[in-house]
């Protein structure tokens, strides 16, 4: 299921790294034929299909929403099944790993680090006492799902992470995705777990190091607005510090 | 080989259904040494793409019964109805379940849940969260199992189940970060690996839908059942595949041929008003409706378009503001692939592959015919969806009889300790020989996977599209014996370790021509025409031989075929009725 | 078989406009700074009598500090700009069931930047 095939080609520029045989990862020329419903995942898998196939990189959904196929694509981090050729054509496109991540192997980088901060973040529903599922569901407007519902659509493609210089800097930093969680849940009307929460969100490695670059927001695919999501939680966890310590007898 | 693990249970595939299996297992019983093994990382798996909703019933007007009936009319009355009746009892709980853990369902202005019609079903049951429902379920069930302690084995690809001593004792899996073949033991498995779409050219299935779980069940003896049964969504969005939810036409939107008329009323679906009408017209069930396409084809009535033939599917009377809130993912979609925006243009749509509902054959607790291991899921069979599923029963299934899987794979897990570790070992060892002869050491391969790969989707579509007959099947029967043959002959690039794809393409598609056979087998054996399996030489359904599971089980040739009753119980088959 | 780190680069801030921008705006708070160094020698000034008021308002007519008052006011503007874009972010307003567009949100805060300074101005120019 092609278009009309024209001779027209477009030159990509692949970071390679394979470990144990490359010392350091360095860039690799490829033509491929250039056309107009192409995204720079459909160069990558003519690549690997006719040209060498042992270039790896993750895909899945080519529809955007399974988050596997984040990529540095001159220099911006974007989905590689959303970054059409088109953008770029007749330039050359330049793909490599998402920074600020270690590269396992050619464009494909390690998620250790977020995996392991994911359920740091505590992102469940917590409550002191579970509704019997006989009692039917919890009511929730449609104005109380408006509520947090944005923070709730991250694909955790880590493109935010890429673009965050904190994390580059300090990537102890619990970062724009799971801070965006932190407030998906704190925000939802079924939860109490925003005291569980906030050791981890107000803590050393939580919104306190976010310097609002904003740039997370600016690169997120689905519009989450994580820089959002930690500016708010910043302000509600300042309060709570005020209500706690000016005026302590207004609490517990 | 390195260190063996071993635990209670293994789940092999984190979607929806392995998610599910494994929150229900350890809710039963905390002590539970519960692991997952998936060859991408959880959130990835295909259960995000689903779009339009999950049916269960939850509104004081509807009933049990009235979605058994559409369940069992909608599968052509090949679904076993004690497997139905169970569903359709337990999806509402398991609904409910999803919300309590915290899925951001739609809502009524009063706070309950929203439910929208959805094609085949007489009323509206179908809980939707917009049209990300799949992406949103996956997310909740993913987060809510980091509370419980399951052992995640991320980006791990399982190459063979371990059979020892009649019983399923775990698998032999590639470590993706470093090639290592490791041994991961288990008392039980349970298969949870998805569909096999990617057999086919034009397809919905994200790139992971390789048929893995069902190839491996086959390969340990374990029939499949149904095979023959695939589903075309009416509207795929060329020349991608991507998914245009059923939801854009259960709010409204109408499918109209080159000449505006709305041509699903010359197929037994009309008449076209009133509009929306619930079983009638755009809401009739996804088979009829491809099938329309491919009449309005051969009329020369469907639209040329740059990626082949395509009809209209028209949005625009529901107003930007409708499509927003119901269905922004549509216009997102639709924009972003292929420039339009539905609240001015009509999308161009063609039948698309989009679902198994064949796989490996289990009972109604997920059980397969070996001792120890379960399925559930697309992968699985159980078979509730018969000759055609409904739109939005797959996700509620996946929850119903993964929970249900979960809990009869621990119950199997507590009564079989022992494992035979020595012999499983020796079994490993083995695997991880073939799998260095046949590819990473292999020398003098001339056939690209690529090509192997594209031949094989073309034969399928070819000989086992909407519409088929004997002659041509038996021609993509040929074609797949032809590709198994050449298959031995591949070239792999990439000799290394590290995140070779390259090697998991390559056993990709030896799952895939294995499900690629069952399919062509299992079809050119059913001599009738029922639901979305339609014989051209044989256009009438037939009750007397053929109210029966095709069993498809592996051999060194073509697979034999077998048969099994499907359960009756309260409803016999009878004329199929839409429109009216 | 160990990954690649990448090098962190000392000149991230150069990598991308935003963050250069990101930069910028961090840097104006030295103009900030050193216009209020400025105010604190005008206090020193007056203590010291008439003279030496003149002799830093002679001081300030000079072309140099002409430059560095327009630089510091196009650095207070940036900032407070660019400040004020990014407030709809930290406040989500709720009005009953209706949830406040950012745009809203952004105007507000304009408008309560005016009124501020117009009380301000009010209490300084009324003498």
């Amino acid at each position: 299921m092609t278009s009309s095939v024209s001779s027209a080609t477009i030159t990509l520029e692949v970071l390679r790294y394979r470990p144990g045989r490359d010392q350091a990862p360095a860039f690799q020329s490829f033509q491929v034929p250039y056309r107009e419903d192409w995204v720079v995942l459909d160069a990558l898998n003519y690549i690997k299909d006719q040209i060498d196939g042992s270039l790896s990189y993750r895909w899945s959904c080519r529809m955007g929403v399974c988050g596997s196929c984040g990529m540095m694509v001159n220099g911006t981090p974007r989905l590689s099944c959303a970054a059409f050729l088109k953008e770029y054509y007749p330039a050359t496109v330049r793909v490599e790993p998402l920074e600020h991540f270690p590269i396992e192997r050619d464009l494909v980088i390690s998620l250790d680090d977020f995996m392991q901060k994911l359920p740091a973040v505590r992102p469940w529903i917590v409550r002191q006492d579970d509704r019997p599922l006989d009692a039917g569901e919890y009511r929730q407007t449609p104005a109380e799902l408006d509520w947090y519902k944005q923070f709730s659509m991250c694909i955790n493609c880590l493109l935010c992470y890429s673009a965050c210089p904190v994390y580059e800097l300090e990537p102890r930093f619990i970062g724009p995705a799971a801070l965006a969680l932190v407030a998906r849940y704190n925000l939802d009307s079924r939860d109490q777990g925003r005291e569980q929460r906030q050791e981890i969100a107000a803590g050393p490695d939580g919104v306190w190091d976010c310097t609002l670059v904003g740039e997370c927001s600016t690169v997120c695919p689905k519009d989450v607005d994580p820089a959002g999501a930690i500016q708010r939680l910043k302000l509600s966890s300042a309060l709570e510090w005020v209500k706690n310590v000016v005026l302590p007898w207004g609490r517990r | 080989m390195v260190e063996p693990s071993e635990h209670d249970i293994l789940i092999i595939g984190g979607g929806g259904a392995g998610l599910r299996a494994a929150i229900a297992a350890a809710e039963m019983d905390p002590t539970l040494d519960i692991a997952i093994l998936s060859k991408v990382y959880p959130m990835r798996s295909h259960t995000v793409s689903a779009e339009g909703g999950a049916a269960a019933v939850i509104k004081p007007a509807d009933s049990f019964a009235a979605h058994i009936e559409d369940t069992i009319t909608g599968s052509d009355w090949l679904a076993d109805q004690d497997a139905v009746e169970a569903f359709v009892k337990e999806a509402a709980p398991e609904m409910i379940q999803m919300e309590h853990w915290g899925c951001p369902w739609s809502r009524e202005p009063d706070g309950s849940v929203a439910v929208r019609p959805f094609g085949g079903m007489r009323i509206e049951r179908t809980w939707f969260a917009a049209d990300k429902t799949g992406f949103h379920m996956l997310h909740t069930l993913f987060q809510t199992s980091l509370k419980f302690r399951i052992t995640r084995y991320d980006e791990w690809f399982a190459t063979r189940l371990l059979v020892e001593g009649g019983r399923c004792q775990g698998a032999a899996a590639i470590e993706l970060r470093t090639g290592r073949v490791h041994l991961v033991a288990a008392r039980a498995v349970i298969l949870c690996t998805g569909g096999a779409g990617r057999i086919y050219p034009f397809t919905t299935n994200g790139a992971i839908c390789a048929g893995d779980g069902m190839a491996l069940a086959y390969r340990a003896g374990v029939p499949l059942k149904d095979m023959e049964f695939v589903q075309y969504h009416p509207t795929g969005l060329p020349p991608t595949g991507i998914l245009i939810t059923e939801a854009a036409r259960s709010e409204g939107g109408i499918m109209i041929n080159k000449d505006g008329y709305r041509y699903l009323q010359d197929y037994g679906m009309g008449p076209p008003d009133p509009w929306p009408r619930l079983r009638a017209m755009e809401m009739g069930p996804r088979d009829r409706i491809s099938q329309a396409f491919v009449h309005e084809m051969r009329k020369g009535r469907t639209i040329k378009g740059p990626y082949g033939d395509v009809v209209h599917l028209d949005v625009r009377h529901l107003g930007e503001k409708k499509i927003n809130q119901k269905i922004p993912f549509v216009r997102e979609l639709s924009l972003h692939y292929a420039g339009i925006d539905p609240v001015r243009e009509l999308i161009p749509v063609r039948p698309v592959v989009h679902y198994m509902m064949g796989g490996v054959h289990t009972d109604v607790w997920g059980a397969t015919t070996l001792p120890g291991m379960y399925a559930a899921g697309e992968c699985a069979c159980v078979s509730i969806n018969g000759a055609n599923r409904l739109g939005s029963n797959s996700l509620p299934e996946l929850l119903v009889f993964g929970a249900r899987a979960g809990r009869a794979a621990a119950a199997f897990a507590r009564e079989h300790q022992a494992i035979n570790r020595p012999a499983l070992i020796t079994q490993v060892l083995d695997e991880e020989y073939r799998l260095s002869r046949d590819f990473l050491r292999k020398e003098g391969g001339t056939e690209r996977i690529a090509t192997l790969r594209a031949e094989m989707t073309l034969a399928m579509e070819d000989g086992c599209g909407i519409f088929r007959d004997e002659a041509g099947i038996r021609r993509t029967c040929e074609r797949l014996a032809d590709l198994r043959a050449h298959f031995p002959r591949i070239a792999l690039d990439d000799r290394t370790l590290t995140y070779n794809t390259e090697l998991v393409t390559a056993l990709e598609l030896d799952f895939m021509l294995d499900a690629a056979q069952a399919v062509a087998h299992s079809a050119l054996a059913r001599a009738e025409s029922r639901g979305s399996h339609q014989r051209t030489d044989y256009p009438k359904r037939d009750d007397e031989r053929f109210l029966k599971h095709t069993l498809a089980y592996r051999t060194d040739g073509a697979p034999r075929i077998d048969y099994l009753d499907v359960v009756v119980t309260r409803w016999p088959p009878a004329e199929r009725v839409y429109g009216r | 078989m160990s990954p690649y780190y990448r090098p962190v680069r000392f000149d991230w801030w150069r990598k991308r406009r935003a963050y250069t921008l990101f930069v910028v705006r961090e840097l104006t708070s030295v103009f900030i700074a050193g216009y209020a160094i400025v105010l604190l020698l005008l206090l020193r000034r007056l203590a010291e009598g008439r003279e030496a008021y003149e002799a830093y308002l002679q001081w300030l007519a000079t072309p140099g500090m002409m430059a560095f008052h327009i630089v510091a006011l196009a650095a207070a503007v940036f900032h407070s700009l660019t400040w004020f874009s990014l407030a709809p972010r930290a406040m989500a307003v709720r009005i009953g069931e209706r949830r406040l567009q950012p745009r809203t949100i952004l105007w507000a805060n304009y408008a309560a930047w005016a009124v501020v300074s117009a009380i301000a101005a009010w209490m300084v120019l009324r003498a």
